[in-house]
């Protein structure tokens, strides 16, 4: 009886079955090719909200000593809207927004004395476009992104595509990303150069002690103010493939090739020498990143899916590390399960890294970002998942709640939690 | 160590995906289909694997974001 109500559950209905909210009511319409299109409507509207509270005592901000209490209100919505056009190509068009919210004890520290801001916000809207023909098995799509805040600008652009194999049983996808980011050039307050005044090509740029700089162009009537800027520049090739076994088992291939160039460290990140003088941190302006994965999902007798992954990750600047993540939900009914996890994670310190008043002043690279330091961590936790058939407490909009939470540890003492909630509107 | 592992996890791969793969029809597929066994990270996960991989050095091969956003803080 439960197998059939789970096998219910999981099986595919028609679009018409369900109750939808469409932008406008959808007329199925045939061209004279005989094929049937279908007009734009809203698929599916989700929403994910996180709290992280962080607590550790090596900020990069300070050299590697001092707070790391970060406290991060996430939100986001996604709005996935689908059509069908000629030749059957299914079109799904995925627009986000996301929305940050943060205080860090550590940014107030940017300024020696603690008085500049800790808290900040983040906005980052995406949209991405995918035409799949799902009578061949193919699809192919474009996307964009974008990152604002006060210090840091993203954007970002990709191009992916997928075939499955001729038996369907094997899917391989590709996705070709940049990223063109701009670093505002904030430097702790004790190491602002001080006032400059450089005049080149009818342009006269004052910098101030703040590191503020003002430019007069020969002619205008003003002053344009701006802090100087720093190109961060990532490109990456990513590549899967996902082959069935048998069916219960599924697994798939993740690889990435990363290359980035540009201002690679942050300005207001502080470097103590052994002599005790500070300085900024200073990276090389490029790096090579390649990571490959897999993952493998196994679902056990009628209750229990095992999923599992690994990942060894690579890097020039020293870095090897390893992931092993696994989750194991058990369905209580077929539309409720409780999903506990345990992710281990360990990495080499990168070659560039050294704790506070570790560095030597004749030293070409230095940072004391605890990010590049030698551990190991444990995240733990636990989900649950709600997706009754009549909707979550009878709204037959809400197909889907997740609820999840996670503790996780550092062995440099960094510790974290994070509770999010994930609503799905259909 | 990590070698040895990743080699035998190519190894497993490759042996297990060559010995065991069987054809599997599509009315055989409700639990390769069941929103749980997807071989993608879950929607409520997006904010955690956002905070590892600015808290740690490695990042990829998990079919997210290569790039962007600070995590200065």
């Amino acid at each position: 009886m439960l197998c059939r109500i789970n096998a219910y559950a999981q099986t595919e209905r028609p679009d018409s079955s369900r109750n939808t909210f469409s932008l406008y009511q959808p007329v199925s319409t045939t061209d004279s090719t005989g094929y049937q299109t279908k007009p734009l409507r809203v698929d599916e509207v989700n929403l994910v909200s996180s709290y992280y509270l962080q607590d550790g005592n090596h900020s990069a901000v300070t050299g590697g000593i001092g707070t790391e209490h970060v406290t991060d209100l996430s939100n986001g919505i996604n709005v996935k809207m689908i059509w069908t056009g000629p030749g059957q190509h299914k079109n799904t068009l995925d627009a986000g927004l996301g929305f940050d919210n943060h205080t860090s004890a550590s940014q107030a520290y940017v300024n020696k004395s603690g008085a500049s801001s800790p808290s900040g916000t983040r906005i980052y809207p995406s949209l991405d476009w995918t035409s799949e023909n799902e009578k061949k098995g193919t699809s192919f799509g474009l996307g964009t992104y974008v990152s604002s805040e006060y210090n840091y600008k993203s954007l970002g652009a990709d191009l992916h595509f997928s075939f499955k194999t001729p038996n369907k049983m094997g899917e391989f996808g590709a996705k070709f990303q940049g990223y063109f980011d701009q670093v505002t050039m904030i430097y702790p307050s004790e190491l602002v150069p001080g006032n400059t005044t450089v005049t080149t090509g009818g342009v006269t740029i004052v910098t101030t002690a703040s590191g503020r700089t003002s430019s007069l162009s020969s002619g205008s009537r003003g002053y344009k103010e701006s802090i100087p800027t720093s190109p961060r520049n990532t490109y990456s090739g990513s590549f899967s493939y996902s082959q069935i076994i048998n069916s219960r088992l599924q697994i798939m291939l993740l690889a990435d090739v990363v290359t980035q160039n540009g201002y690679l460290g942050l300005p207001f990140h502080r470097v103590y020498f052994n002599t005790g003088k500070d300085t900024i941190e200073h990276l090389p302006s490029t790096r090579f990143k390649l990571p490959v994965g897999i993952r493998a999902n196994y679902f056990l007798g009628d209750r229990i899916i095992i999923r599992t992954y690994y990942r060894y990750y690579t890097d020039d600047w020293g870095t090897h590390a390893n992931t092993v993540n696994l989750e194991v939900p058990v369905k209580i009914s077929p539309f409720f399960s409780i999903a506990p996890f345990y992710r281990y994670y360990d990495q080499t310190a990168a070659k560039y890294f050294a704790p506070y008043e570790g560095h030597l002043a004749t030293d070409t690279y230095y940072t004391s970002n605890y990010e590049y330091a030698q551990f190991h961590s444990n995240f733990f936790g636990a989900g649950i998942r709600l997706s009754p058939p009549k909707g979550v407490a009878g709204w037959q909009s809400l197909h889907e709640l997740e609820l999840r939470y996670g503790h996780y540890q550092q062995t440099t003492g960094l510790v974290s939690d994070v509770i999010s909630l994930s609503l799905g509107f259909k | 160590m990590s070698k040895h592992i990743l080699k035998l996890l190519m190894i497993l791969v490759i042996c297990g995906g060559a010995s065991s793969c069987v054809q599997v029809r599509e009315y055989q597929k409700n639990k390769l289909n069941d929103a749980e066994m997807t071989l993608s990270n879950r929607k409520v996960e997006k904010n955690e694997l956002n905070f590892q991989s600015y808290r740690e050095a490695a990042s990829g091969a998990n079919a997210g974001k290569t790039g962007g956003g600070c995590g200065c803080n």
